[in-house]
């Protein structure tokens, strides 16, 4: 671990709150991407029949 | 086109129109200014000229849904797109008539209330001549707003979202040619950078409205 | 092969999940690689100490907000002139991962500012025009979800996107001269003097470079998922008719 010294709440919320935005954006993402593609093939496949 | 011109007017103006309302509000908001900071009147002259403007912005915001939104539910407005007249210049011409009944008003009160808060004497006509510059803008961009805004049911809260954002140049420099004025400092940069942003919206945001509502009339 | 073929729906989303896994994995390097080497090697700034590591988010959040209602504009114009859907959800798509670059860059801002300038909140310029700019983005969004016909959705937030980018312009310019303002001078300027130092500007390439992918492959992901979207309510409505 570099010395953060007197700064070290400073940066590491910085940096924790910045990756919890991106990690959170990417898995809100990508779930309601894999969500809608299940739904469409869902309603693809009740219509095909 | 003044006879467009002259029913809005007319629209407005009659009982049931909602005119004075955004006068009345100016007035209150003016009211509980001194309620919220206190009221040292040292403060109240120095945030005089920003609260007046805030105001008379406000007070124009609150006034802009009804712009549109009658003419849109009694079909006028499909009336008005079918007519020879070109959209921009019907929009042009309800950003008009909402100046007449709501900004310039605002304007001629303006002053007025300037005394119950303290504004520095020559604060007055600075007040004055920005307010006068800057509320016709402010009515053709809530006019833009209202067109986009116009087939959404209670689109009230949005229409202001999108507007107060654009119209933070607009209040930026005239609030500093009022701020400046009431100081006695050099006022020519913000007077200019007012000016072109007014002629700049007036000239070329009826295009814009006329385009949006054409795309809600489809 | 032309880049217009793939305002196809089918055609782009074939492409576009071809083309994201290795994106998200090269993104995933240089965000890593970027904020390893930035984090653990580079040192602290004689001025603002090892609160300067705050510049590998700061900088590409900032930077990708702002290319973010970019690629809106240029999305909403080619949606207003060629009517290609995939460019009106591509800019549907893209406004969240710019908001929320935005709020990155504002939190990151504050933070870092906090103990430089003693407080949580200034109305320096730059902070105030992302402020603004936020606000752009959520009247965007907020507009989209308020009309229901999705072609008239499009057409409204494209006008929307374009005069707002000009009362962006002039808010950027307004606000500068409104408050001078404490925000130190362009950190990837040209002119050597500005430029921050060497030491720093590897890392920081490459995480901008880590966002920039990662802001390509939330844009695709997003899109794909707005084409199925609209897909299915196609189908619904196809539905009820039979």
């Amino acid at each position: 671990m570099p010395v953060l010294g007197k700064y070290a709440v400073t940066v590491l919320s910085a940096y924790g709150l910045s990756l919890l935005f991106l990690v959170g954006l990417v898995a809100w993402s990508y779930l309601r991407w894999r969500g809608v593609k299940a739904e469409l093939q869902r309603q693809e496949d009740s219509q095909d029949v | 086109m003044i006879a467009l011109l002259q029913r809005d007017l007319r629209l407005a103006t009659r009982a049931g129109g909602g005119f004075g309302l955004a006068l009345v509000f100016f007035l209150i908001l003016v009211l509980l200014v001194p309620f919220g900071v206190g009221p040292d009147t040292a403060v109240l002259a120095k945030i005089a000229p920003g609260i007046l403007w805030l105001g008379a912005l406000l007070a124009c915001l609150l006034s802009l849904d009804r712009l549109l939104a009658l003419d849109w539910e009694d079909g006028a407005l499909e009336l008005l797109a079918t007519s020879p007249l070109p959209m921009e210049a019907v929009i042009a011409l309800k950003a008009l008539a909402h100046w007449l009944t709501t900004g310039l008003p605002l304007v001629l009160v303006a002053p007025v209330l300037g005394l119950m808060l303290n504004l520095p004497g020559a604060g007055y006509i600075w007040l004055t001549v920005s307010l006068a510059l800057g509320t016709p803008t402010l009515s053709m961009i809530g006019c833009f707003g209202a067109a986009l805004t116009v087939g959404i049911k209670r689109g009230g809260l949005l229409l202001s979202l999108l507007v107060l954002p654009l119209y933070v140049p607009t209040l930026i420099f005239g609030a500093e040619v009022a701020r400046r004025g009431a100081e006695g400092l050099e006022l020519a940069t913000p007077l200019l950078l007012l000016v072109g942003i007014s002629c700049g919206t007036i000239a070329l945001l009826p295009f814009a409205a006329g385009t949006v509502l054409k795309m809600n009339l489809r | 092969m032309s880049l217009w073929e793939y305002a196809n729906p089918r055609r782009f989303l074939g492409l576009s999940e071809r083309l994201l896994p290795g994106l998200s994995v090269l993104s995933l390097l240089l965000l890593t690689a970027g904020l390893i080497w930035g984090f653990f090697y580079s040192p602290d700034d004689y001025r603002m100490g090892s609160t300067v590591k705050i510049i590998y988010l700061h900088v590409p959040s900032a930077l990708m907000a702002i290319n973010g209602w970019i690629m809106m504009l240029v999305a909403s114009l080619v949606w207003l002139i060629r009517r290609h859907h995939v460019s009106a959800l591509a800019a549907k798509a893209a406004a969240p991962v710019g908001a929320v670059m935005t709020v990155i860059a504002l939190i990151t801002g504050a933070i870092w500012g906090q103990p430089m300038w003693g407080t949580w909140w200034v109305w320096d310029p730059r902070l105030t025009s992302f402020l603004i700019l936020f606000l752009f983005y959520l009247g965007y969004m907020a507009l989209w979800h308020a009309v229901d016909d999705p072609d008239k959705a499009a057409d409204l937030t494209s006008m929307l996107c374009l005069v707002g980018s000009v009362f962006a312009l002039l808010s950027r310019y307004a606000v500068n001269f409104w408050n001078q303002g404490l925000h130190q001078g362009a950190s990837l300027s040209l002119d050597k003097e500005e430029h921050v130092a060497d030491v720093f500007y590897v890392p920081l390439v490459i995480t901008i470079g880590g966002f920039v992918l990662l802001f390509l492959a939330l844009v695709l992901l997003r899109t794909g998922t707005e084409i199925r979207l609209r897909r299915i309510s196609v189908l619904i409505n196809r539905g009820r008719m039979t």
